[in-house]
């Protein structure tokens, strides 16, 4: 990624975090203003939009009935993709997903999927044959650091928001009737990202921290503060009693968020 | 699949191949395989087996990807069609895109790639047959490789995967344990620098089930270490040998 950050910043950013401040102020622990918006595309069967301060993803819910896969005949299928807009970043490239978005759609999928958030045994028309597909578009719009969060939760967001149209089969074949249902949701993940910066560790880094940091370390948790997916990320690493410590931050900062969002 | 085995570990505390769980795979390990690579290793873990090869330092291409500062570390997993049961197709699956980018960022702190700048190394793994945990042994064989090319290094790096597997924490999971499992945690490491650059988890875990299954994963990490000194010892002793015979005759 092109380094906007100029090297005098960067050793600024260090400087702070050593002594346990940080560039706009946070405590090293803290996550930046955070806001969700849900249903905001009517379209798309769900919806949501965060903010993490400047960062903004939307995530659109598209449900389409497909065949199931021949390993799980009993389950809907999930299907889950980002897209690093052009609009969001001067580094981000129009073209096809690059190992960022890959990286960041294969994190989000991980936590859902683990954590077993959404019934996907509710998602049956014929076993085998015919279930719904639930496909998750994660779309950045302003990268100012730490996507991987605000994917993660916009993603829930609009699975939470997210409705399906019911249907009937009627000789063998199935008709959309009026009307919707929520779509099944069993557990609500919640992904904290930390950042080591020298020799400390910093949630939610933004963008001129993440061009600082050394590596990363994202942990999904689900509804019993259980981990249910990790990602170590950038080209630096941790020590061991760091990597225990990292996810006791994430931790703690989980069951916040999960008072606050209510989840 | 249809044959699942109800328990994954039987009433002796032994697994479906009769491993015990703090027991790892057999690993076999060699050096300088591919005569044309500048560095290349070649692993066998459990069923797995792995080959790695090293091209660099050489001239950046596409050239807009040069750095200044230093050497641009490629790395390239791919599975091989044959690898496993039904045929992969061989283009490059987002699987296979975020391991590249993975095993990458976890030998990128192990290699001085300030010595090389404004060249790339590659660094290409195939997985001719799988068998679980082909991230930690394409590790373990591409770090081998590096070494092997003579690229100077902090440390090796070596991986190896713990896990949950019904209620006991394992060591190095094979394929049905992965898939039937209830977690898998790959890890790697920088041995003597005590540095984890790799860290990835699937499967539900507790806190305490996670510390105990990293903990478990460095000891099989520290193991494989002690065959992968051996295994370059093993190649360049016999090296020497061979030069010694030339010049005696």
């Amino acid at each position: 990624m092109i380094s906007v950050v100029t090297r005098v910043k960067q050793k600024q950013i260090a400087q702070l975090i050593e002594e346990g401040k940080r560039l706009d102020g946070r405590d090293l622990t803290d996550y930046r203003q955070m806001k969700i918006e849900q249903g905001i595309i009517e379209r798309a069967e769900g919806s949501a939009r965060v903010l993490l301060g400047k960062t903004e993803v939307v995530v659109g819910v598209k449900i389409e009935m497909g065949k199931p896969f021949p390993d799980t005949p009993n389950e809907g299928v999930l299907t889950v993709n980002a897209e690093l807009t052009p609009i969001a970043s001067p580094a981000f490239e129009p073209g096809p997903p690059g190992e960022e978005s890959i990286e960041l759609a294969r994190i989000v999928d991980r936590g859902i999927r683990e954590s077993k958030c959404i019934d996907t045994s509710k998602l049956v028309i014929e076993p085998g044959k015919q279930v719904f597909v639930v496909f998750v578009d994660i779309y950045a719009l302003n990268h100012d650091g730490n996507l991987i969060d605000a994917s993660a939760l916009a993603a829930v967001s609009a699975l939470l928001n997210t409705k399906m149209s019911n249907y009937e089969i009627k000789e063998g074949e199935v008709k959309i009737k009026p009307g919707y249902e929520q779509l099944p949701m069993k557990k609500h993940p919640i992904t904290v990202t930390t950042a080591k910066i020298g020799n400390k560790l910093v949630v939610d880094p933004n963008l001129e921290e993440e061009e600082v940091m050394d590596a990363r370390i994202s942990f999904a948790f689900d509804d019993d503060n259980n981990i249910c997916a990790i990602q170590k990320g950038g080209s630096g690493y941790f020590e061991p009693q760091q990597v225990i410590e990292a996810a006791k931050i994430a931790q703690t900062k989980a069951k916040e968020l999960r008072k606050k969002l209510n989840w | 699949m249809n044959d699942k085995p109800e328990k994954l570990i039987d009433k002796k505390g032994l697994r479906l191949d009769g491993r015990k769980p703090e027991e790892l795979r057999p690993v076999k390990l060699e050096v300088g395989v591919i005569p044309n690579a500048d560095g290349s290793a070649y692993v066998e873990h459990g069923k797995n087996k792995i080959l790695a090869a090293v091209y660099g330092p050489r001239e950046v291409h596409p050239k807009h990807l040069s750095l200044q500062d230093r050497a641009v570390l490629k790395c390239r997993y791919h599975m091989a069609p044959f690898s496993v049961q039904e045929r992969k197709s061989p283009a490059p699956s987002r699987r296979e895109v975020e391991l590249s980018k993975v095993i990458k960022e976890s030998l990128e702190p192990a290699v001085f790639l300030e010595y090389y700048p404004r060249t790339m190394v590659d660094v290409f793994v195939e997985v001719l047959q799988a068998d679980g945990g082909t991230r930690c042994a394409s590790i373990t064989a591409a770090a081998l490789a590096l070494a092997d090319s003579g690229i100077p290094m902090r440390d090796l790096v070596v991986a190896c995967a713990a896990g949950k597997v019904d209620d006991t924490i394992v060591l190095d999971l094979m394929d049905t344990e992965d898939k039937l499992g209830a977690a898998d945690v790959p890890v790697a490491l920088m041995p003597n620098l005590n540095a984890i650059t790799l860290l990835q988890m699937d499967g539900i875990l507790t806190h305490e089930e996670f510390e105990s299954a990293v903990n478990l994963a460095l000891e099989g990490c520290r193991k494989i270490y002690t065959m992968q000194k051996e295994a370059l010892k093993t190649k360049y002793v016999s090296v020497s040998e061979e030069n010694k015979e030339e010049a005696e005759e």
